[in-house]
């Protein structure tokens, strides 16, 4: 008891380079713990963005190409699913809901997706977060178009504004759907995943702005195309659908049953398990940041290796007295190797909760503008395995300097240099 | 003291001595100039440092036969240390340096003639007319007040032995008789109040503060060390 008092009275009389070194550990260990966190709400949000959703179904084809462009924007499906199948499996007694998908065109770079009424009601994302409007409503005529939140933002489209959309995915498209002007109905709010950069219209309305189309051409210029009858506009296919199951349980069989579809060739994926296998190709991005701040983490702890280490010096008359006071040479040493370890506590303690208050007090800015979740994040095993190993390691450095300490106590005995 | 010989160098024999007797309860004046090895035997006889050869018996205690543990214990709760200056820890206040041997040895805490450490320590300190600075840092205080705490610290809890190392060397002439006679007052009242009697060993080059003491020691006649090492030279 006496030793941690004069450890405490000890450090707080080099109150400055005490200070500085918890500082320097602190910041440390706010950044191995900040990295660390904002790394589980990255995998939260990324996870989160699709939730509830049991199958992607497709044509034949990789798993993740389909995850990526059915959900991501990334990419181009190989091939288009005919409405017959959709219809399908739209009403298979396992199904609950589908949200039907059909891309081919952008409007600024953004996909233009044409769905229906399901994606508003069905889509979820972060757990059980749906889609709501900023402005507006979902699209009802064939020429009405939603647009997302960050579309809205970036192209400063507004309510009621006239726009027209460009054939294919290109930013730069040669081809333009100048013949079909779209209404914009409704804005999107913000959902901080890839729904927010795209823009919406009716699987009707994709027919329609390729009315009189074939074979994937407009008609020639010069040459009149059929004059646009809205009655007529059919869907003969989608690119792709989100499913719902009645019960999760249902899940698999469902998707055996859609993988081994006799009339066309499908893929199906669950959408958890590819998010999953797409987020472990970020993993090395992880390890680096942990490794850069495990680096910082070692500086600090050297700084207070140096700051305890250079006092030594100074130090060995006020050992003297204590030994001659009839202290034992290892309680010397356990004097220093408690200085470092309250260092050492003391700085990941300021680092950790100043990392936490931090984040509790710009989760609001982080989530909405960076789509983390950062409140569903709380301590986790990695936090209290990192705050342990620095402090045994402050604890372990601390020995170089006690060690010197207690060999100066033997070696000096009462002589005062 | 019997047949001791010390070097920390193999080579380089620091003290030897055959026979060296401190009779308890009085005061010694051991003189020896700079060099001849008098901070090396205060270390042996407070049981820092044990020599090669011979034996050191120190209160009853043959320190070559403790082990360093014991010889620290023993230091503590037995043995009151003044250095020459930087006597103090420099973290603690004035009141805490002079509690801290009664804090590490409750032998020492127990033998205190106060009702508890902290009258104590009051009561030291206005016998050294120290007591305003009870709460100060020690910076604060001048190199003779510093080593008057010294003396407090060294007499808490009544050790059975006080040893000095030239505590007045830091002292201007005036005040190193003031603070020898108060040195050897307060040793004497530490003997008179308790049973105990309290030797005390001042070590110093300066003879002219030998009148002050009861019995005179030299070291130089002591330690034959110089004379061995010619000896085995020839």
């Amino acid at each position: 008891m006496t030793l941690l008092r004069l450890a405490l009275r000890s450090l707080r009389a080099r109150r400055l380079s005490t200070t500085l070194t918890i500082f320097s550990i602190g910041l440390s260990v706010m950044l191995l713990v900040g990295v660390d966190r904002l790394r589980q709400a990255t995998q939260v949000g990324f996870s989160g963005t699709l939730s509830h959703t049991d199958l992607i179904v497709g044509a034949r084809g990789g798993g993740l190409p389909l995850l990526l462009s059915s959900i991501f924007h990334l990419g181009n499906a190989s091939n288009n699913i005919s409405w017959d199948t959709y219809q399908h499996f739209a009403h298979h007694p396992a199904v609950a809901w589908t949200i039907p998908i059909s891309m081919g065109d952008s409007y600024h770079g953004y996909r233009v997706i044409a769905t229906d009424q399901n994606f508003y009601q069905h889509y979820q994302y972060r757990r059980n977060q749906s889609l709501h409007f900023a402005q507006g409503h979902a699209p009802e005529e064939v020429f009405d178009v939603v647009v997302g939140a960050e579309v809205a933002a970036q192209i400063h489209d507004h309510m009621g504004q006239q726009i027209v959309l460009a054939h294919g995915v290109q930013e730069k498209s040669i081809l333009n759907h100048q013949a079909t002007p779209f209404t914009i109905v409704g804005i999107l709010a913000p959902t901080a995943t890839p729904v927010d950069r795209a823009v919406y219209i009716t699987l009707l309305g994709d027919e329609a702005i390729h009315f009189g189309w074939s074979g994937g051409t407009p008609p020639a210029i010069g040459e009149a195309g059929p004059k646009l009858d809205v009655s007529k506009l059919k869907v003969d296919e989608i690119t792709c659908f989100l499913l719902g199951a009645k019960s999760r349980v249902s899940t698999l069989h469902l998707q055996r049953e859609i993988n081994t579809y006799k009339p066309e060739p499908l893929t199906s994926i669950i959408p958890a398990y590819t998010l999953q296998e797409l987020w472990s190709l970020f993993d090395y991005a992880d390890t680096a940041l942990s490794l850069v701040s495990g680096a910082v983490l070692v500086v600090g702890l050297l700084a207070m290796l140096i700051a305890l280490y250079t006092v030594l010096n100074e130090r060995r008359r006020e050992i003297a007295i204590l030994r001659a006071v009839g202290l034992h040479a290892r309680q010397i040493f356990l004097l220093f190797v408690l200085e470092s370890t309250l260092i050492a506590a003391s700085g990941t303690a300021l680092g950790i909760i100043a990392v936490y208050a931090l984040l509790f007090g710009l989760r609001n800015t982080i989530e909405g503008r960076f789509g983390l979740p950062i409140a569903l994040v709380g301590i986790s095993t990695r936090v209290e395995l990192y705050a342990l190993a620095t402090i045994v390691c402050g604890a372990l450095l601390g020995i170089v300097p006690a060690w010197r300490a207690y060999r100066n106590s033997l070696v000096d005995g009462l002589n005062t240099p | 003291m019997r047949h001791v010989r010390f070097a920390y160098k193999p080579e380089k024999l620091v003290l030897a001595i055959d026979e060296l007797t401190i009779p308890a309860g009085r005061r010694i004046f051991l003189h020896g100039p700079s060099g001849s090895g008098k901070t090396t035997l205060l270390s042996l006889i407070s049981g820092v440092l044990v020599p090669q050869r011979g034996t050191v018996s120190v209160l009853g205690h043959d320190l070559t036969r403790l082990s360093a543990s014991a010889r620290d214990t023993l230091r503590g709760s037995q043995i009151g240390y003044i250095f020459q200056g930087f006597n103090l820890i420099p973290y603690l206040s004035v009141g805490e340096n002079i509690a801290l041997p009664c804090e590490l040895h409750p032998s020492r805490g127990a033998r205190i003639m106060e009702s508890s450490v902290s009258e104590e320590v009051h009561r030291l300190a206005h016998r050294l007319d120290i007591h305003t600075h009870l709460d100060s840092p020690i910076t604060h205080l001048s190199s003779g007040e510093q080593q008057r705490v010294a003396i407090a610290r060294a007499v808490i809890g009544s050790p059975a032995l006080v040893v000095a190392d030239e505590p007045t060397s830091a002292l201007d002439t005036d005040r190193r008789d003031a603070f020898l006679t108060l040195l050897t007052d307060v040793i004497g009242e530490a003997k008179k109040r308790d049973d105990t009697q309290t030797t005390l060993l001042f070590v110093s080059h300066d003879r002219s503060l030998a009148t002050h003491f009861d019995e005179n020691l030299s070291l130089t006649e002591i330690n034959r060390s110089h004379g061995l090492a010619e000896a085995s030279r020839v």
